[in-house]
């Protein structure tokens, strides 16, 4: 496999951005998470090390970084990486979602902007397996990657000032979950009822960047009784191991 | 316990940060200004991570509920004592029903109380930085109780210190950021030849500026950001984020502020001017 072409700069006095092409693609997110694994192995405890999209930012926690060495450890690092070997264990998650009226507030506008019923809409959201091409911007927010283009919508003109927590939305080629209540511009379409991030689950946020997400469809009964799982913490989200 | 008897403006526990959980999108917290509350820890011989209360702009009332020695630093808000003014960086001891108030905010915008042995709020991703919703509460209000260890007897080592005060600093010293050449020459002009004013919209998790610098039309991937990061958006508003700041973020990061400089930034307020010279 050919390998893409890295730049690494010093990024302030404790961290190091990675970027690879400019582009979105799974090899590329493949081989930064090839890198990111041998990267921890080397047993750095000290880095905290986010993906998003094109770019691996690496932030020291304990102190000011000598930036030539780092940079020769990452080379090292890079050089080292065993091509032949397979690509990290992946899960899809099957999340679902509700698109009731009541929470998916904006579906008649976008299937009449989309020119879709709203059975084809959501046949076309659920169909999908979208790549979590990063985690950020607040915690369990996810960046999926693979929205088909028949979804595509801009964003709402005037953003809204409060959205609620699990709404799922439509924007430019992304969708997506707000994490939490939020101000936001996404077109909400539906919602789901289980927490992506979750502070006193053992494993807070249980989606890694590099997995893939399928939508669900569920009725505004099974909604409820997931909501109520959610909240005693015992929802256990549906996944299926993806081949390496 | 310390009681909170009055909230004042905006109040909350903070010790070093929460680190480790980045790749979850959760932001680092902590003191916005890291070296006054280190140093309030420093006199009360405390750990380094042990948790401070972060006071921004008014004062509260608290009551102590139990012996134990403080020491106030960061912004001047005329602090009392039962009612006496008691000075910044000094460590006082305190009984049990004394009561700690504030007045005038003279110098600075946020001001630390460090208490024996730290404030022992629950850990959560284990720090005790409050961030809502990683932390049930964003802020501590009326009525609030905030456990401390009773403290009978201690000798510090250094009972006061005089500080040299970074109030009267301006001028914010950057790294260049991963967009920097992105930047325009009358960009660059504007960036570095004349000062900024701190607009309304400023809290833990950035400052944005008032004056406008030519915006852009660069588009990128959304990438990495940090406390410090510079974020430059096309219609050419600059955002400083601050230690709540997103992880992630798809404007251009022009600059990156030192440590030292978040902690000068942390300590100005609306309508305060800065500067960014390059390093």
């Amino acid at each position: 496999m050919k390998e893409h072409p890295i730049s690494i700069k010093q990024f302030g006095q404790r961290a190091v951005l990675l970027e690879w092409p400019n582009q979105v693609n799974e090899a590329i997110l493949s081989e930064i998470l090839g890198f990111t694994d041998c990267f921890k192995k080397l047993g750095k405890a000290d880095w905290e090390m986010s993906v998003a999209y094109n770019s691996l930012t690496m932030v020291n926690t304990k102190s000011d970084i000598d930036f030539d060495a780092v940079q020769n450890e990452i080379n090292e690092c890079l050089g080292s990486i065993d091509k032949s070997k397979k690509r990290l264990k992946r899960t899809l998650w099957k999340l679902p979602v509700c698109y009731d009226p009541e929470f998916a507030i904006d579906l008649a506008e976008v299937s009449q902007v989309l020119a879709l019923s709203q059975e084809e809409l959501i046949r076309f959201h659920t169909s999908n397996q979208y790549t979590v091409y990063g985690i950020g911007f607040l915690p369990g927010f996810m960046y999926l990657g693979g929205l088909p283009e028949q979804l595509e919508i801009p964003r709402r003109k005037e953003p809204r000032l409060h959205v609620n927590k699990g709404s799922v939305g439509l924007a430019g080629k992304q969708t997506g979950i707000y994490p939490q209540d939020s101000p936001g511009g996404w077109n909400i379409i539906g919602s789901c009822p289980t927490p992506i991030f979750n502070p006193k689950a053992e494993e807070p946020c249980f989606v890694k960047v590099g997995d893939r997400i399928q939508f669900v469809e569920i009725s505004r009964a099974e909604y409820d009784l997931k909501r109520i799982e959610s909240e005693v913490g015992i929802y256990q989200p549906e996944k299926i191991a993806l081949d390496a | 316990m310390l009681k909170v008897l009055k909230s004042g403006f905006f109040m909350t526990v903070q010790d070093t940060g929460r680190m480790g959980y980045r790749h979850m999108g959760v932001p680092i917290s902590g003191a916005m200004d890291m070296e006054s509350a280190k140093k309030a820890n420093q006199l009360l011989e405390n750990p380094p991570e042990a948790a401070v209360l972060e006071i921004t702009m008014t004062g509260p009332t608290l009551e102590f509920g139990a012996p134990t020695y403080i020491c106030i630093s960061g912004a001047y808000l005329s602090p009392t004592l039962n009612n006496e003014p008691v000075e910044n960086y000094k460590v006082i001891q305190v009984s049990e029903g004394d009561i700690l108030s504030y007045g005038r905010l003279e110098k600075g915008f946020r001001t630390y109380l460090a208490i024996k042995g730290g404030f022992k709020t629950n850990k959560v991703l284990e720090s005790r930085s409050q961030y809502f919703p990683v932390t049930p509460g964003k802020c501590l209000k009326d009525g609030a109780l905030v456990e401390y260890g009773e403290t009978r007897l201690f000798e510090p080592a250094i009972s006061e210190l005089k500080v040299e005060e970074k109030f009267a600093h301006t001028v914010l010293e950057v790294h260049k950021g991963p967009e920097y050449s992105i930047l325009t020459d009358p960009q660059l002009a504007a960036l570095f030849g004349k000062s900024f004013t701190i607009s309304e919209k400023n809290n833990r998790m950035a400052y944005q500026l008032s004056e406008l610098v030519e915006g852009h039309q660069h588009s990128m991937l959304t990438s990495g950001t940090m406390p410090g990061t510079v974020q430059f958006t096309p219609a050419g508003r600059l955002i400083i984020l601050m230690k709540d700041g997103q992880t992630t973020g798809g404007y251009p990061r022009v600059l990156q502020l030192t440590e030292e400089s978040i902690g000068i930034l942390a300590q100005k307020k609306f309508g305060d001017n800065i500067s960014f010279k390059l390093i």
